[in-house]
C-alpha cells in the first residue's frame, strides 16, 4: 500500500477503524504484563516501595516528550508540505501530550512528598516538565480560541515550531538556573544505575505507555475528521437550505 | 399613541449633526427618513432608542407608559445584529427574547423569517441574508410597539424584503409605529418622508 | 429576574464554548506563579515567606487581563445597545455580567491556588485558607475591574488602559489579602480582621462598582 493513501482521509479512516480494536487489545496486555512486573519487582534499597512510581512518571516524562516531537513533524507537514492530515494530527497530539505532562508531573510531586518532605521542589527536570506543560496549554489555548478549524492551525504549528527549537534552551537554562541557586535542602535522585529487575518493567511500561499514546492519538484523530465532516455537512445545509427559501 | 419630537438637535463629536427637527408619528404610521451619508438619519434613530444624547429639545411619546423611557419601548435593527456566533440561532433568539421580553418561545418568529429549519445550527454559519432575517425575528419574537429600522432591506435578496414588507405591514395594524432610515424603497407604500440634511 | 438568569447563564455559556476566555485567566495564573521562582531562585524557605505575595499579585494580574473583553465583544457585535434597551436597570445588568464573568475567571484562580500553593511550598491546610482569601477577594477585584472596563470601552481603548485605570485601585484589596493570607499561613498577625475587611471591600464593591460602570457606559453616550 503506497503512503500517499494515507493522504486521503477517507481511507485513513477505514485504517485506523480496522488498527484500534487490535491497538487497544495490545495496549491492555502491556498494561496487565507490565503492571503485574511493577508490582513484584523488589523495593529499593533507599527508597523503599515508593520507586514503583518510577514504572509510571518515567515513561509518562518520555511520552510527554515525544508528543512535542510529534507536534513539530507534524507542524512541518502543515506549514511546509500542506498535508491534510498534518493539522489533524497536531490538534490531537496537544491535549494527549499534555496529559502525559501532567501524569509526569503528579507522580513526581507524589513521588516527592517522600523522597523529599514536600510535594514540590524547583528540581531541573520538573521545572522543565512544568514549562513544557505550560506550552502545550498554550498550543491548546490556541485550538480553544480559534472559532474555525483551520484557522488555528497555522498558529498553533508555528507555536509548535518554536517551543521545539526553544525547549532545548529553555532545558539548558533552567538546568543553569537551578545549580546556580541549587539550595542545600534539596538533594537529587539519581543513586545507582539502574537494576536489571526493575529495568524489565520499566521498558514493558514504556511500551505499553507508548502504545496507549498511539492508540489514543490515532482515535482522537480519527474524532477530529468526524467533527469537521460534521461541520461541514451542517454549513452545506445552512446553504442548501438558503438556497430553498 | 403618539411620537412626538419638538425641536430635536444632534450633536456627535463637537459637530452638529441636525437641527431642530420636529415631527409626530401615531399609531399605525411609518416614516422613512431619508438624506445624504452623514445627514444624520442612523443617528436619529439611535437618538429615539436612547442610545445617542439629545443635544437639546424633546422627545415624548403621549399615551404610552409614561414612566418607562422610549428605548424600552422600542426596537432597534442596527447595522450589527446582535448575534454570537458560537451560539445556536435558536439559543441567539430564545436570549434575547428572555433578556428583552417575556421569554416566550421563538419558534413562531423564526418561522416567519423562514429560520425554523437552521434552529440548532451555530450563528456562526448563517449568511449575511440569514442573519439579516434573524434580527428582524427579534422584533417579532419581544413584541415592542416603535420599529426602528436603519437600512432594514440591505443584504436581504427580493423574496425576503417581501417578506419584510408583509411583517411592517401587520404590525402597524397591530399599532405599532415605524421609523426606517433608508436609500431607496423598502415596501412602505403609504409611509412618510422626513428628508434630513435639507436645513 | 428572568433576565437576570437569562444574562447570567449566556455569559457563562459563551465564557466556557469554543473561542471563550474562561480558562485562560486560570492558565495565566499558572505562568505568573511559574515564572516568579525563576526570578527570585528555588530556594524554598524564601517562596515559602513570600509564596501569598506571589500568589494575590498572580490573582490580580490574572483577573485584571480577563476584565478587558467583558464589555468589548458586546460593544463590537451590537448587544451592548440592545442590553441598554432593556427593561432591567443598566446597574443589574452589568452587575450580572460581572458575575457571570467572576464565575467564569475568579473562581477558577480560586480553585487552583492551592494547588500553586503547593509549588511554593505552602503546606496543603494552609493553601485551603489562603484559597478562602482568594474566594473572598477576587470579587472586588472583578468589581472594581468592571468600573475600568466600562470606561475603557466608553472610550474606545483596551488594554493598557485598564491596567493603569484599575491597578492603582485594588491596593486596599492587596493589602488586605496578602494580610490575611499571611496570617493563615505564617501565623503573623490575626486572621480574623483583614479577612472580614476583604469581605466587606467585595460586598462594598458588588454596590458600588455596578453603579460606577453603568455611569461610565451612560457617560459613552454621544
Amino acid at each position: 500500500m503506497p503512503v500517499i493513501d494515507l493522504a486521503n482521509p477517507s481511507r485513513f479512516l477505514s485504517i485506523v477503524n480496522r488498527l484500534l480494536p487490535w491497538l487497544t487489545a495490545a495496549t491492555i496486555i502491556l498494561f496487565v504484563v507490565g503492571l503485574y512486573r511493577g508490582m513484584n519487582a523488589p523495593d529499593d534499597y533507599q527508597q523503599g516501595a515508593t520507586v514503583k512510581i518510577m514504572f509510571l512518571h518515567v515513561p509518562a516524562a518520555w511520552l510527554g516528550m515525544f508528543g512535542w516531537g510529534l507536534m513539530s513533524v507534524a507542524a512541518l507537514g502543515t506549514l511546509v508540505w500542506r498535508h491534510p492530515l498534518a493539522d489533524v494530527a497536531g490538534k490531537a497530539a496537544a491535549p494527549i501530550g499534555a496529559a502525559f505532562t501532567f501524569i509526569c508531573l503528579v507522580t513526581g510531586s507524589l513521588w516527592g512528598r517522600p523522597t523529599w518532605g514536600t510535594y514540590w521542589v524547583w528540581d531541573a527536570r520538573l521545572t522543565s516538565m512544568l514549562v513544557l506543560l505550560l506550552l502545550y496549554l498554550g498550543v491548546i489555548a490556541i485550538y480553544w480560541t480559534a472559532e474555525e478549524p483551520g484557522r488555528g492551525a497555522r498558529a498553533a504549528a508555528i507555536l509548535s515550531l518554536v517551543g521545539a527549537v526553544n525547549l532545548p534552551i529553555i532545558k539548558f537554562s533552567v538546568d543553569w538556573w537551578n545549580t546556580l541557586h541549587q539550595p542545600a535542602s534539596v538533594f537529587r535522585i539519581g543513586g545507582p544505575t539502574i537494576d536489571p529487575a526493575l529495568l524489565a518493567p520499566l521498558l514493558i511500561m514504556a511500551l505499553a505507555f507508548t502504545l496507549l499514546f498511539v492508540t489514543l492519538h490515532l482515535a482522537s484523530m480519527r474524532n477530529e475528521i468526524l467533527r469537521r465532516r460534521v461541520r461541514s455537512m451542517r454549513l452545506l445545509q445552512a446553504q442548501e437550505l438558503a438556497e430553498a427559501t | 399613541m403618539q411620537l412626538k419630537a419638538e425641536n430635536l438637535s444632534c450633536n456627535r463629536g463637537g459637530r452638529e449633526v441636525f437641527r431642530n427637527l420636529s415631527f409626530g408619528l401615531k399609531t399605525g404610521e411609518a416614516m422613512v427618513v431619508t438624506g445624504r451619508n452623514g445627514a444624520g438619519k442612523s443617528s436619529l434613530l439611535r437618538m429615539i432608542a436612547g442610545l445617542v444624547r439629545i443635544a437639546s429639545g424633546r422627545l415624548s411619546l403621549e399615551g404610552g407608559e409614561p414612566d418607562i423611557p422610549i428605548g424600552e419601548q422600542a426596537h432597534y435593527l442596527g447595522h450589527q445584529d446582535a448575534f454570537k456566533p458560537t451560539l445556536t440561532v435558536g439559543q441567539n433568539l430564545q436570549f434575547w427574547s428572555g433578556f428583552l421580553g417575556d421569554g416566550r418561545t421563538v419558534e413562531g418568529a423564526l418561522q416567519a423569517v423562514d429560520l425554523a429549519s437552521l434552529t440548532d445550527l451555530p450563528a456562526a454559519f448563517l449568511s449575511a441574508g440569514q442573519r439579516r432575517r434573524l434580527s428582524i425575528a427579534r422584533l417579532l419574537a419581544v413584541p415592542r410597539p416603535i420599529w426602528l429600522l436603519d437600512e432594514p432591506t440591505s443584504s436581504l435578496d427580493a423574496p425576503s424584503q417581501q417578506r419584510l414588507a408583509e411583517l411592517m405591514h401587520v404590525h402597524l395594524l397591530d399599532g405599532g409605529m415605524i421609523i426606517a432610515a433608508a436609500h431607496g424603497a423598502i415596501g412602505l407604500e403609504r409611509a412618510r418622508e422626513l428628508k434630513l440634511g435639507l436645513a | 429576574m428572568r433576565s437576570f438568569n437569562t444574562l447570567l447563564l449566556r455569559d457563562v455559556q459563551l465564557a466556557t464554548r469554543v473561542g471563550g476566555g474562561a480558562l485562560m485567566g486560570a492558565l495565566f495564573f499558572l505562568i505568573v506563579v511559574t515564572m516568579t521562582p525563576f526570578a527570585i531562585g528555588p530556594d524554598l524557605a524564601l517562596l515559602r515567606r513570600i509564596g501569598p505575595a506571589i500568589l494575590w499579585l498572580g490573582a490580580l494580574l490574572a483577573s485584571l487581563l480577563a476584565l478587558d473583553r467583558l464589555f468589548a465583544t458586546d460593544h463590537d457585535d451590537g448587544s451592548l445597545d440592545l442590553l441598554m434597551m432593556a427593561a432591567m436597570p443598566l446597574e443589574l445588568t452589568v452587575a450580572t455580567k460581572a458575575i457571570a464573568h467572576w464565575i467564569t475567571t475568579g473562581l477558577p484562580l480560586v480553585v487552583i491556588a492551592p494547588l500553586l500553593g503547593l509549588m511554593l511550598n505552602v503546606e496543603l491546610h494552609a493553601a485551603g485558607w489562603l484559597a478562602l482569601t482568594l474566594a473572598a477577594g477576587t470579587p472586588a477585584l472583578t468589581f472594581i475591574g468592571l468600573v475600568g472596563a466600562a470606561l475603557s470601552v466608553a472610550l474606545r481603548r483596551g488594554g493598557l488602559l485598564l491596567a493603569v485605570l484599575v491597578l492603582p485601585l485594588t491596593v486596599p484589596v492587596l493589602i488586605f489579602g496578602v494580610a490575611a493570607a499571611n496570617a493563615a499561613i505564617l501565623g503573623s498577625g490575626p486572621f480574623g480582621p483583614p479577612f472580614t475587611i476583604l469581605c466587606a471591600l467585595s460586598l462594598a464593591g458588588l454596590v458600588l462598582g455596578p453603579i460606577a460602570a453603568a455611569a461610565a457606559l451612560r457617560h459613552g453616550l454621544e
